[in-house]
């Protein structure tokens, strides 16, 4: 881990250790004020716990021309960033989160699309609705492993967090307390409810919080979607294409729909966020990420819509090609905080019930 | 507009936003002229954390109750009588009201800080501390209609026969000149002219530091004064406390206050002590120290403890000096090595048996013997390591400033100057003598503000 990184967030750390008049913002400042010193790991666990809403930015008295040059949210994303990249497994692979992100899920979208194209020329004979392009064990073959790989090189990566911040045995409770927070997104009622600092330099506003969740409930219920797929087909020998009333269709189309407009949120907020209060080396990879999940389900909804006609066969690899990339790339992105959020949400959960 | 507001408010910290808000909710054109660029807008209220508010029963952040006169007694005591009761009275009654009217403006609260759980009943402090409060006020301003100029400095109030019939300032190089229907003066005190302390408190002032903004340096207030518009307030002192010696000269603000004097010796740069450090607990005597040190050689103090205390203060900005030896550390802060380890030793016998110590309490644990005494918290400075801060004298607020009555109006001789109001630290004087009372300044300014405001108003409609 980059050692200026984690001085700099320690030097602006005790700065506001003796300052305290954030407290409330968010869950950062009750648990740095909790040391009295700071140990890397200290620093590596505030870095999570912050989500970069900048309210401690606007408030500081301290930020430039004044020569203390407080800017806590960039600090913090710095080492948050850097921890990532730390962390990822197998080594080397935490390079990614630095190149250019666009470039990258560009390429993998183009070529997996192009593997797709080729996988058509394994054509099934027979099969309805997309399996009559791709049979439903090819896609299996290929996703399955996309899938579970990624998710064991997350689960190494937070083990490796969990150690680096000194946290002790997983209780239910603390993560149960994290999912709850997550779930309301609690910090980013930036302590009175009004919301965060994000597009409009000191305006307080809900608009991130509210893309942010449509994008979480989206996800999730797309996922749910997928999954609730899976167990019709395996469970109940109920094969797609699925009509408009079936589980997977209802929450896949609304999961979608959220999806669409949420990432399409996000990534307008971004362009009218100040990048000096980010990391911005981290700022082009995140952006593509974001473009990267609306791209997930903008062609889910399309490839949904055109059932039936011509275009599915280019539609049906697209699609599929956006979501293997996001799944590959789930633990080298910006997809990673989800997971470093929930462990940073329990283990400070951890520090309240010790 | 800003060739002919209907008011003109001088300064950008909380009393002129108060004041501009409320003349600009009555309707009036204001034009807010604020000395400093916009990155320094908000002057010592951008410092601040919390203002001091009467309550009958919980209000916002505020637990159980705040009387009248209990708040006023707490005044009386830190001013020794020195304060118009009228005034003073007037403003506690009326900060009840602004709690809510704070809420409706923006100014969001949060629960007491962790370290001051002492205010919790009294004082309500601000999420993000004044810099959120002053934030919201300009959002708020703004959207009503208020022009802000930042980095305006005002250099004359032309005064004629009563009334102010010109503003002057200064911005970007150029000299500007307005006539306002009304003018409301809220640009603080004097302390940044360190020359003007000089005088008035001896050379010894240019060692001072200066915790607050460097942009008040009280052009305004002399140049009213000079055209004989009533003072209020001693023109020779100031609020002062005992900060860390490595603070910047200016702007330093909250985090440079040190809280181990109680558990330490201090002595000056000689290595002698020269003050009871144990005299009370910390928050009563931390105005004291600011004057003890200035009356120092070089207007500087060491603060010495070891490492048994290290954890019973607040953490401040920067990490203490750190050494094996008492000798050692003198040698890091410049201290005679020899002078500080007899001092050290002198108070090590005088002390006693330490087994009563409490860090929150008055303790009784004293030195015997000792001149002078430390009479609480007197343990032994034996464990190394041993640590040590600088210290020196930081001024909060002047106390002159302009005289005005419960309208915010200010006068020459006994007539009022008909279209002039002042509110904030620059007329703080007139309410508080001397000594200062925890968020008092802020309730002040709040106060004043929306009464210059209003009173603006009525007059420029
Ligand atoms: C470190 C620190 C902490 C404090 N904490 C508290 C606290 O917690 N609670 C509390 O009640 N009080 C506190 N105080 C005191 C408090 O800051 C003042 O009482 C209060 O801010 C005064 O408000 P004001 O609007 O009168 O002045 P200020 O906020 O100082 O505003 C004065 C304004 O006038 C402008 N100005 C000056 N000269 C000119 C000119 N010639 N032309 C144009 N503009 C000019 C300045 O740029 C500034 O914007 C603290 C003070 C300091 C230094
Ligand atoms: S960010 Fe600034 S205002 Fe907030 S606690 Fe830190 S030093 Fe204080
Ligand atoms: S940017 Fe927001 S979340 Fe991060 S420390 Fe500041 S207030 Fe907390």
């Amino acid at each position: 881990m980059q050692i200026d990184l984690i001085e700099e967030a320690r030097r602006q750390a005790q700065i506001c250790n003796a300052c305290r008049y954030c407290e409330s913002y968010c869950s950062v400042f009750p648990a740095l004020h909790a040391n009295r010193s700071f140990a890397d790991g200290d620093i590596v666990q505030l870095a999570n716990l912050c989500h970069n809403c900048r309210g401690c930015y606007y408030a500081c008295q301290y930020t430039a021309p004044h020569e203390f040059d407080l800017n806590l949210p960039r600090a913090l994303a710095e080492v948050r960033q850097d921890s990532w990249k730390d962390f990822a497994w197998p080594k080397g692979f935490g390079a990614l989160f630095d190149r250019a992100g666009v470039a990258i899920a560009t390429a993998l979208v183009l070529g997996f699309a192009l593997i797709f194209a080729l996988a058509q020329a394994l054509r099934p004979e027979t099969g309805d609705g997309f399996y009559a392009y791709m049979s439903h064990s090819l896609m299996v073959a290929i996703f399955a492993p996309a899938f579970l790989a990624p998710l064991f090189a997350m689960s190494v990566s937070l083990r490796r967090y969990w150690h680096s911040v000194g946290g002790g045995r997983v209780k239910l409770a603390d993560i149960w307390a994290a999912c709850r927070s997550a779930g309301r997104m609690k910090n980013l009622e930036g302590g009175h409810g009004d919301g965060c600092n994000f597009e409009d330099e000191d305006r307080f506003s809900q608009a991130r919080r509210h893309f942010h969740q449509a994008t979480l409930y989206g996800f999730l219920l797309c996922f749910a979607s997928t999954t609730s797929g899976t167990v019709l087909h395996y469970g109940f020998g109920l094969e797609a294409p699925y009509g408009f009333l079936s589980l997977p269709k209802l929450l896949g189309v609304p999961g979608g729909l959220l999806l669409c407009v949420g990432t399409a949120g996000l990534a307008w907020l971004k362009t009218k966020a100040d990048p000096e209060l980010g990391a911005k080396s981290a700022w082009g990879g995140e952006m593509a990420f974001i473009l990267l999940l609306f791209a997930v389900s903008a062609t889910g909804l399309l490839l949904y819509a055109a059932t039936g006609t011509a275009a599915v066969a280019v539609l049906l690899p697209l699609h599929l090609g956006t979501v293997l990339a996001f799944f590959l790339l789930t633990p080298y992105s910006k997809m990673a905080h989800g997971f470093y959020r929930m462990a940073a949400l329990t283990r400070d959960s951890a520090r309240h019930t010790a | 507009m800003s060739d002919n507001p209907d008011i003109v408010v001088i300064g950008g910290g909380n009393a002129a936003l108060c004041a501009a808000i409320t003349a600009a909710e009555r309707g009036a054109r204001v034009l807010i002229l604020e000395g400093a660029p916009k990155a320094y807008r908000g002057g010592n209220s951008r410092h601040t954390r919390n203002f001091r508010c009467m309550h009958q029963g919980p209000l916002g952040p505020l637990v159980e109750s705040y009387s009248e006169d209990e708040y006023f007694e707490d005044l009386i005591k830190v001013t020794g009588g020195k304060t118009d009761e009228g005034l003073a009275r007037m403003v506690i009654r009326s900060s009840e009201e602004c709690l809510p009217w704070m809420e409706a403006h923006g100014v969001r609260f949060q629960p007491s800080l962790s370290g001051t759980l002492s205010l919790a009943r009294t004082n309500a402090f601000f999420l993000g501390g004044g810099k959120g409060l002053v934030n919201a006020y300009y959002r708020t301003a703004e959207a009503l209609g208020v022009e802000v100029k930042y980095d305006a400095q005002v250099t004359h109030l032309e005064v004629d026969d009563g009334q102010v019939v010109r503003v002057e300032y200064h911005q970007n190089d150029l000299d500007f000149a307005l006539s306002p229907k009304s003018v409301v003066v809220a640009s603080g005190g004097f302390q940044a002219d360190t020359d003007w302390l000089a005088r008035a408190w001896g050379p010894a002032a240019k060692n001072f530091l200066i915790r607050g903004t460097p942009y008040n340096r009280g052009v305004v207030l002399a140049d009213l004064l000079d055209q004989g518009v009533e003072q209020v307030g001693d023109p020779t002192q100031c609020h002062a406390v005992a900060i860390d010696g490595r603070a910047p000269k200016f702007d330093g603000g909250i985090v440079t206050r040190l809280d181990c004097v109680p558990f330490s010796i201090v002595v000056n740069k000689h290595g002698e002590r020269f003050y009871d450090e144990g005299e009370d607990v910390w928050p009563k005597r931390y105005a004291i120290w600011g004057r003890l040190i200035a009356n120092q050689p070089d207007q500087i103090g060491y603060v010495v403890i070891d490492a048994k205390s290290i954890e019973l203060f607040m953490p401040s900005v920067f990490p203490p000096i750190e050494a094996p030896t008492i000798e050692a550390l003198a040698e890091k802060m410049g201290l005679p090595p020899a002078a500080l380890r007899q001092t050290v030793d002198g108070f090590n016998a005088a002390c006693g048996d330490t087994s009563a110590f409490h860090p929150t309490e008055l303790d009784g644990v004293a030195t015997k013997g000792l001149n002078p005494p430390k009479t609480n918290w007197a343990r032994p400075i034996t464990d190394p390591p041993f640590y040590g801060y600088s210290l020196k004298t930081g001024v909060t607020f002047t106390y002159l400033g302009l005289k005005v009555d419960e309208r915010a109006q200010c006068s020459i001789g006994n007539r009022p100057v008909t279209n002039l109001w002042a509110a904030g630290e620059t007329m703080a004087g007139s309410i508080l003598g001397q000594g200062y009372l925890a968020g008092f300044g802020m309730t002040i300014g709040t106060v004043f503000g929306r009464i210059a405001g209003q009173e603006a108003a009525a007059h420029a409609n």
